[in-house]
């Protein structure tokens, strides 16, 4: 546009400076917004994450859990239902220093016991897997989500989770800090691997409202069969209302905790809370 | 004839904008972490036309000269820290849209049909005349980026669906089930994308006066005085 009068030279005059002034804050949000993104990627690591990223899993758990009641998961027909992908079978199947699979020798299932501590006994319990037929059968089917974005629906049979501790008296008194739990695959170690470089076993840590969620189950049967080896089987922990990667396989020991229990997961960079 | 300055875009909504580019990407960017995890044969988006596979959603160099692979942890750690700042972006720009009145000029009305056609037939080369405008926008842009903030607005509520579908799971319901919820989730990120080629190409079609209308809030215009000056030099 072309100027006709000292107005017009004015208006263009300040468009000008306009326009530099925006190129200038734009160029120094630029810099700021590169600056930012090294400075995130290059904090310390809080368990495979920069910790800004795990303070942010943090900040989005105090949502889940102010979002969080017992509500059910959707229940599905049991036509709907099919066997899930064997994803994982890390906690059996592991890795050797040599980078060859080996599979653990777990116990087996008639001699399988779910072995609870807490830090307020002086002894542990011991508690062997005939012991669950004195609990209420349950079969739910429920969508199993995996974080890598595929999901199933699955009837799950077992016993409710809730019940268990209930029954057998491990649950810790209302008021007790003891608000975590730790949930671990077998000790049992890999053969042909020194025991200083055993792999370690699976975990899934939780929280205690979700592991009395009237959906969370103790395993042993799957779509209508006895749970297979790769699923879990004797015993395994199911819970819609966390990602699979929670649901341990071949459940074998109970750790209550006053403070959170890390997992398996969470030490790789996932999300400690993990719920739906 | 004189040149004048004539506001147009309002600051905060200037700021916004330009915010929503960079999270924006952020969000695709991490969100195809995401999905690289579950992009098996059976599990990958197609788009089928019979019995053919037109697009796969996507094929291995796709995700190998972008770097996409075998971070899903990181994905999922930027992208659920990076959609608050979209959320809180996307905030501030449709309440302060809606409570300035700029909504006015950017909602479809009964004019908006016709004038998205001469867009298009203008850009087709098939219409000489540029298409009306109508107020700050014309037609076609009107439905654009009323369509976007709509997009958007899909974005939280298919994305709450995915990231709690037990506790909101009347959201997830209502689009589907969670694998629906999914797809539409994905399929706005593709809507994006396209939006994002179209906005490009028109901001450079209508060249630099407009764009810098986006830079610093004003537009030169040139106007013929109601009540011409003495000694203006007509041109």
């Amino acid at each position: 546009m072309t100027p006709n009068s000292p107005m017009d030279e004015e208006a263009i005059r300040r468009m000008t400076r306009m326009t530099r002034r925006g190129f200038a804050i734009g160029g120094v949000a630029a810099v700021t917004g590169f600056a930012g993104w090294s400075w995130l990627n290059s904090r310390e690591s809080a368990e495979g994450l920069p910790w800004p990223f795990r303070r942010a899993h943090e900040a989005n758990e105090a949502v889940g859990r102010g979002l969080y009641t017992e509500r059910l998961a959707q229940e599905h027909a049991p036509s709907a239902a099919a066997e899930p992908r064997v994803n994982g079978l890390i906690g059996w199947r592991d890795t050797g220093e040599d980078g060859e699979y080996r599979f653990r020798p777990h116990p087996a299932a008639a001699e399988w016991v779910l072995t609870v501590t807490r830090p307020d006994w002086t002894a542990l319990r011991q508690i062997p897997l005939a012991a669950l037929t004195a609990l209420p059968r349950v079969e739910s089917v429920t969508e199993l989500k995996c974080v890598e974005g595929w999901s199933q629906i699955v009837q799950w049979g077992g016993v409710r989770f809730a019940d268990f501790l209930r029954t057998f008296d491990l649950l810790p008194p209302e008021g007790s800090p003891l608000k975590y739990l730790q949930l671990l695959s077998p000790a049992s170690p890999l053969p042909g691997v020194n025991s200083d470089s055993q792999p370690p076993r699976y975990t899934s840590a939780l929280d205690l409202p979700s592991a009395l969620h009237p959906q969370t189950l103790l395993c042993d049967s799957m779509n209508g069969e006895p749970l297979t080896k790769a699923h879990g089987a004797p015993i395994r922990l199911v819970l819609p209302i966390k990602y699979g990667i929670k649901n341990i396989k071949w459940l074998s020991e109970i750790r209550f905790s006053a403070n959170k229990p890390t997992d398996y997961w969470t030490q790789r960079g996932y999300d400690w809370y993990a719920g739906l | 004839m004189s040149v004048t300055l004539k506001a147009k875009h309002p600051r905060l909504v200037r700021y916004t904008h330009w915010m929503n580019g960079p999270v924006l990407l952020i969000m695709i960017w991490s969100g195809l972490l995401i999905y690289w995890a579950s992009d098996t044969e059976a599990d990958s988006y197609k788009i089928r036309l019979g019995g053919w596979v037109l697009i796969q959603f996507f094929p291995e160099w796709f995700y190998e000269t972008l770097g996409l692979g075998s971070q899903l942890a990181k994905g999922m750690a930027w992208h659920f820290f990076f959609m608050w700042f979209f959320l809180i972006n996307g905030i501030l720009y449709t309440s302060y849209t809606f409570l300035s009145g700029e909504w006015r000029d950017l909602i479809p009305n009964r004019r908006t049909p016709r004038q998205a056609l001469q867009t298009v037939l203008h850009d087709l080369k098939i219409r000489k005349a540029p298409p009306e405008q109508d107020g700050k926008f014309n037609g076609a842009q009107r439905l654009a980026y009323t369509g976007v903030i709509g997009m958007g607005i899909g974005s939280i509520v298919t994305g709450l669906a995915i990231w709690k579908p037990v506790q909101l799971g009347w959201i997830t319901w209502l689009l589907g089930g969670y694998q629906w919820a999914r797809a539409e989730h994905f399929a706005l990120m593709i809507g994006y994308v396209l939006f994002f080629v179209i906005h490009i190409s028109q901001v450079i079609r209508a060249g630099w006066n407009n764009f810098r209308a986006m830079v610093t809030g004003y537009e030169l215009v040139s106007t013929i005085p109601s009540h011409p000056t003495a000694g203006e030099v007509k041109s």
